[in-house]
């Protein structure tokens, strides 16, 4: 009886806390699939908002997917090579720039930003294409690919094994595509998930570097919310949903999996 | 011109010590001649830069300015291990974990460029060699240490390296496979004929497998010779110890005799030394009746061992001596008995430290 509950009180908290996350998610949506938001549901329910912001930010969701992307191989190429750099050297140097690669994670993406305009206010065209968000992302995100990376090697003595293949004649280029990258592969792909879920979803840092004509999702979002009318700006929240929703359910049966190991 | 017997390059390592980055010590300077398909050992106690010697041999590990590494009278000091055709059998054997068995012992072929037919069957030959058949498609993970230990001496083999190269190859197994995997790899190693350093802290393995051993002590070499120049002739106390039981006596030689509290036992010789430390080992100590033998003693215990009985005995010397006898003869504790000694089983050693 009392088991009984205690099990009924736990259960009714954890739904509580459930809704309280998503209800005001799930309010925002339906919004966006209503014909009048003030009259409610009632009103009737459309797809109008959706495309609407479809025509309008098309341009916006593309360009958020192709920083995304473009962030994610810039981590790659630089990131992975790093990883195994700064596991493989020993010594302060590689621990001096294993710091300064982390840093990000500890500044505010407000003073990131802040730093790059300095830097490159004198670099008009730069400052104005969307490389320059992509510059930004690539700072923000590098840590995550760095890192997860890093925390493979240090499970599989990736070292040692890069010296049998070395004995067998390997040059180092076919040593990290043979060997290091394959068994690499768990911690980029969860460094790959992460790199692209946050530079979808990042706005502080883009805030500050984008243009009208250099916008991704969540500020094409902030844009709405301020413009539009509510459901236009709702809408643009489901399809913000759609698009991040996979990539993290993505992430979490990739974490399950891992702990299975 | 004679041509050399066995497989492989010979080794010179001239000067060779290490200092690393954090100031360890690890190699004092040292000097070694490998001759093509000896088998050489490096044995000593943990810490003493066995594995850090193996890896200035290998490549892996640059040695302090001034140390050369030769292979076959060529300077090799800043070759990469990549171009020095070595065989590198490591502690944790190192086999990579996103290949099969098959594709691990072939990897070195494949670098090489090798054609896919030709691997194959080399990679056949050696399967066949170190008794791994059926386990080719296996993933490393998929093996038993022992198997994987095959593996990895197949995969280092496979290359027809100039030198194997092996660093504790059996310590990470059990300690009745170790037995059995020592003998088969000594067969191995017998049958190559190629020339091969193999690292240890295990004595029994270093008799066994080497041509010639090297102990080392604290970075430098404390003796090299074959495995019974090392068991009866150890230079120091420490050898002495290290390899084998030992009975390590301090006493005073007159005219050519220790004079011991239990007997004068003779070492051959006419010389007096007023403080010496004599060696004799175990097995060496015959157990006669008492008055049959200059030196005598009080059986303290008797452990049968199987295959001998160890006595300890006192009396004879100041400190309890230690005999391997004959598991025939009948003894009890407390029974006083003649000790049996040859004059040449008796070893001075340097009284140093
Ligand atoms: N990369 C390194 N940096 C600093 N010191 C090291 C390094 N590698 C080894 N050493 C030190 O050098 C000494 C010799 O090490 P080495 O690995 O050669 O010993 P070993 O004889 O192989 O011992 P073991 O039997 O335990 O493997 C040790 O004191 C060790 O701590
Ligand atoms: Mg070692």
């Amino acid at each position: 009886m009392r088991d009984r509950l205690i099990f009924t009180g736990q259960l009714l908290f954890t739904l509580l806390v459930a809704a309280f996350l998503v209800v005001p998610a799930i309010l925002s949506i339906s919004a966006g699939v209503t014909v009048n938001y003030f009259r409610g549901i009632s009103s009737g329910v459309t797809l109008q908002w959706v495309f609407q912001v479809w025509e309008l930010y098309a341009g916006t969701i593309l360009l958020s997917f192709v920083i995304a992307f473009a962030t994610l191989a810039a981590t790659l190429v630089a990131g992975v090579p790093a990883a195994y750099a700064l596991h493989v050297r020993a010594g302060r140097l590689s621990r001096i720039i294993e710091e300064v690669i982390t840093l990000p994670l500890a500044i505010p993406g407000l003073a990131i930003a802040l730093a790059l305009l300095f830097t490159y206010q004198g670099f008009s065209d730069f400052r104005r294409s969307w490389l320059f968000i992509l510059t930004g992302h690539v700072i923000y995100t590098m840590p995550f690919m760095v890192r997860s990376v890093m925390a493979v090697f240090a499970t599989i003595d990736i070292k040692t094994l890069d010296e049998g293949a070395a004995s067998l004649g390997a040059p180092p280029w076919r040593r990290f595509r043979d060997v290091i990258v394959p068994n690499a592969v768990p911690g980029i792909l969860a460094g790959s998930l992460m790199v692209v879920t946050l530079s979808l979803g990042e706005f502080n840092l883009t805030w500050m570097l984008h243009t009208p004509l250099t916008k991704t999702l969540p500020i094409g979002l902030a844009d709405s919310y301020a413009s539009m009318r509510l459901e236009v700006a709702s809408a643009y929240t489901l399809i913000f949903f759609v698009m991040i929703i996979p990539l993290l359910v993505a992430m979490q049966m990739f974490a399950d999996q891992e702990q299975k190991r | 011109m004679s041509v050399p017997a066995g497989h492989g390059v010979s080794v010179r390592i001239e000067a060779c010590g290490k200092t690393f980055a954090d100031g360890t010590r690890a190699l004092e300077p040292a000097t070694l001649d490998i001759a093509r398909g000896e088998t050489l050992v490096l044995l000593g106690p943990s810490g003493c830069g066995k594995t850090t010697m193996l890896r200035i041999i290998a490549g892996l590990e640059l040695p302090d300015a001034g140390g050369r590494v030769l292979f076959d009278g060529n300077d090799m000091t800043s070759v990469p291990i990549e171009r020095r055709n070595v065989g590198m059998v490591f502690q944790s054997y190192a086999l990579f974990p996103n290949m099969s068995v098959a594709d691990n012992i072939g990897y070195g072929l494949k670098i090489r460029g090798m054609a896919r037919q030709e691997r194959a069957a080399r990679v056949a030959e050696l399967v066949a060699l170190t008794n791994i058949s059926g386990l080719e498609n296996r993933r490393v993970d998929q093996l038993s240490g022992g198997q994987r230990q095959r593996v990895a001496l197949a995969r280092a083999v496979a290359i027809r390296p100039g030198i194997l190269l092996l660093d504790e190859p059996l310590t990470a197994l059990d300690a009745a496979l170790r037995d059995r995997l020592r003998g088969e790899l000594n067969r191995l190693l017998r049958a190559l004929g190629i020339t091969t350093i193999y690292v240890t802290h295990d004595q029994s393995e270093a008799m066994e497998l080497g041509d010639r051993i090297v102990v080392m002590q604290r970075g430098s070499i404390a003796q090299i010779g074959t495995p019974r120049e090392i068991y009866f002739k150890p230079k120091n106390r420490f050898v002495a110890e290290f390899i084998g039981a030992a009975n390590i006596i301090e006493a005073p030689v007159e005219n050519g005799e220790l004079v011991l509290p239990g007997g004068r036992q003779p070492i051959g010789g006419e010389a007096s030394q007023a403080a010496a430390v004599a060696m004799i080992r175990p097995e060496t100590i015959g157990v006669v009746e008492e008055g049959a033998a200059p030196l005598s003693g009080t059986i303290d215990s008797v452990s049968f061992i199987g295959d001998r009985q160890r006595m300890l005995v006192s009396g004879a010397s100041d400190k309890v001596l230690t005999v391997d006898a004959p598991n025939t003869i009948k003894a009890q504790a407390g029974e006083r008995i003649g000790l049996l000694i040859a004059a040449e089983a008796v070893r001075l050693l340097p009284s140093e430290n």
